[in-house]
């Protein structure tokens, strides 16, 4: 096992000076990716928060070979370059092993990327996909999408007088891509680097599809303090917003149990997102999610318990 | 050695596959494309090549997924046809910018609505301002070699741009013919391997496709982008004489049938040309002077080429199988374009015809001779062929 350390030191394909915004955890995502793969990496990045901030011509803050196409296709442009690796190999015009990893926000996997995404799990490219989940379309400015949790002020579903945010909950994107039976699907949050690493090496090991779903608090727009980007993240999984669970050739195994499971408050409180949600009309809106987030953990740890496969 | 094959149209550009055997192909079936398609599939599920296939779930994937293995550092070529073109035009799109050499046929159908899998223009029309390279083929032959042709212009430094190679859904992808298709060996040494300066796999020197570019250097690139086009015209030329040497076919950028001493011609496009080229011959035993025009090489378009062509003549007739609705229809705006700069500039006159397969007959191509000669031409109003009154 790796140490922060020693993960820390290991030289990654992304440098800094990079434009994410100040408190931005993106970047601690990517990096502790790349830092689990003992091969070279070839990274094809949907349009998005990461693409944006780290390409703009003529600067690139990637010191791998990086790709671009459009919004809802990383996994679509990776099998391609999946296929061209094992076409250029069997051919004998390249001779290294490569790891080949997708990066998307939720926007472009959730939402508009999720049948290129799905394509691309049945038919077992080899590739690792990694949805940095800021739980909206935030590089435009905050507007719902199928991650935006029940009760979320966004732009497009705002909070008003006849609104509380967004009536539904969020998709269950990593049980989807598990159920494509591929040999690996997790989440994991951004503040447990070590968590992260050890699920992308895991990950990259897989003779197929692999899917990580890593959660990244958005400064920006959940509007909250820059500074507290991690703290929010650990917050998401004390809280059991954002369970820590894997499915290992569809055996789920949760990673972290909180203890003393934190009140959902903790994690709404701070957040602009949530603000309205304090307002004495909205508790019952605050005890419906308490309740949804409650009732999905009893569903996890019962799926893990029976040791079904899904 | 030569091998002359019954082959559709489809079947023809298959073999051009074959013989170019490419790293990957990524393809998603539509009518009247799927034939392609199958017939590539049966060729890799026999050894016959030993290329990568994804079979993908969409045609915006299969795009992607070209575009990934292209950027990879593998020749790769996709096809379709209508919708299946529309519903990966962002993709399309994109293509162009990142000077990606992919080939791709396109069985030419009808777009939606009405749905309608027959022949016409419209779906590769509507991609004519995106900066692929567009060639035309009258019949199987023509898409076989041009697509081999195809390979090589697209791939070529000077260029390194897509090409769409067109044929005419169903009159030509499922219609029989005898063609030619060239020795393997002559073939594989003229497609020769892609050869990329820069690709992802080649992961000791990587390199970044695809940034965000802002309005500093996005208009730039853009200009780059047409002096590849500009640069394509010649090339077109000089892999088409390299062709040459093995087919013994020439690679004009546009036929001309019958045009010496010619009054009136007809200029239009792909398997129509063919009927049409039977009423001129059928004409001329009557002693009309008649002709035609059928370019091949429609993007980039040899505005001062066609210009010197059609400047001789006295009536000039533009058939177009879509429409451009609310403007010209697309040929004929070409000729109006290339003709403008002309001193002595031709009578015109704009046909639309065939639309969603509508079939059109020599009896209508002499109709249109008829009134060529007979002078009663208005430039600036569409006349339509065996449209139901």
């Amino acid at each position: 096992m790796a140490t922060l350390q020693e993960i820390m030191a290991k030289p990654v394909g992304l440098a800094s000076g990079h434009r994410m915004c100040a408190g931005c955890g993106i970047g601690a995502i990517v990096r502790t990716v790349l830092a689990a793969s003992d091969k070279p990496v070839i990274v094809a990045n949907a349009t998005g928060c990461l693409e944006v901030v780290t390409t703009i011509y003529p600067y690139s803050a990637w010191k791998v070979p990086w790709i671009h196409l459009t919004f809802e296709n990383a996994a679509a442009v990776a099998s391609g370059i999946e296929t061209a690796y094992r076409a250029l190999r069997k051919r004998g015009k390249i001779d290294k092993d490569v790891n080949i990893i997708a990066f998307g926000g939720d926007g472009g996997t959730y939402d508009i990327g999720f049948q290129a995404l799905s394509g691309a799990l049945e038919r077992g490219h080899r590739f690792l996909y990694v949805v940095y989940d800021n739980e909206g379309y935030m590089n435009t400015g905050n507007q719902r999408s199928s991650a935006t949790p029940f009760g979320a002020s966004t732009t497009t579903v705002p909070a008003g007088t006849k609104s509380f945010g967004k009536p539904q909950w969020r998709k269950n994107i990593v049980e989807i891509a598990a159920a494509h039976r591929i040999p690996y699907a997790a989440t994991a949050a951004n503040h447990n680097i070590i968590d992260l690493y050890n699920k992308a090496k895991k990950a990259l090991s897989q003779d197929g599809p692999s899917f990580l779903a890593v959660l990244q608090p958005c400064t920006t727009n959940w509007k909250y303090d820059p500074a507290l980007t991690m703290t929010y993240s650990k917050l998401a999984v004390e809280t059991n917003f954002w369970p820590l669970y894997e499915f290992d050739h569809g055996k789920l195994h949760i990673n972290y149990k909180p203890k003393n499971r934190k009140p959902i408050e903790e994690f709404l409180k701070g957040q602009g997102r949530f603000r309205h949600l304090f307002k004495p009309e909205n508790r019952p809106i605050i005890e419906k999610m308490q309740k949804m987030i409650d009732e999905e953990w009893e569903r996890l740890l019962k799926l893990e318990e029976s040791g079904a496969v899904l | 050695m030569s091998t002359w094959k019954a082959l559709t149209g489809a079947q023809a550009v298959a073999e051009a596959m074959r013989q170019a055997n490419p790293d990957v192909v990524a393809a998603y079936p539509i009518t009247p494309q799927t034939p392609i398609v199958e017939q590539f599939a049966s060729f890799v599920a026999n050894g016959i090549v030993d290329t990568e296939m994804i079979p993908v779930e969409s045609e915006h994937s299969a795009m992607s997924c070209t575009v990934g293995a292209a950027a990879a550092g593998a020749r790769a070529m996709c096809a379709t046809a209508s919708q299946g073109l529309a519903l990966m035009w962002e993709v399309v799109a994109a293509v162009p910018g990142l000077r990606l050499p992919i080939v791709m046929p396109i069985v030419n159908r009808a777009l939606s609505a009405p749905i309608n899998i027959h022949c016409d223009h419209s779906d590769a029309m509507g991609a004519t301002t995106i900066g692929w390279i567009q060639i035309y083929s009258e019949n199987a032959q023509e898409a076989y070699e041009n697509t081999l042709l195809a390979i090589r212009l697209a791939e070529h430094k000077d260029v390194l741009l897509p090409v769409m190679v067109m044929q005419d859904g169903f009159i030509i992808s499922h219609g029989v013919e005898n063609v030619e298709v060239f020795d393997d060996e002559a073939v594989k040494n003229f497609v020769g391997e892609r050869k990329p300066d820069r690709y992802l796999l080649d992961v000791d020197h990587p390199y970044t496709i695809g940034p965000l570019a802002l309005p500093d250097y996005y208009f730039e690139i853009k200009r780059q982008q047409e002096a590849a086009m500009e640069n394509a015209l010649k090339v077109y030329l000089e892999v088409g004489k390299e062709l040459s040497k093995i087919s013994g076919h020439d690679y004009p950028y546009f036929e001309e049938y019958k045009t010496e001493d010619a009054e009136a011609v007809i200029v239009i496009l792909s398997s129509a040309a063919g009927t049409a080229k039977d009423a001129v011959d059928e004409l001329r035993n009557e002693g009309k002077k008649v002709g035609l025009v059928k370019p091949k090489l429609f993007r980039p378009f040899p505005y001062r080429e066609m210009r010197k062509a059609l400047e001789k003549f006295k009536a000039i007739g533009v058939l177009d199988r879509s429409m451009a609705f609310g403007a010209y229809a697309p040929l004929y705006t070409e000729v109006r374009n290339a003709l403008f700069e002309s001193e002595n500039r031709p009578k015109l006159q704009s046909y639309i015809f065939g639309l969603g397969g509508k079939d059109i007959f020599k009896s209508d191509i002499k109709k249109v001779f008829d009134e060529l000669l007979s002078g009663n031409l208005n430039p600036e109003e569409q006349r339509y062929i065996r449209l139901r009154g």
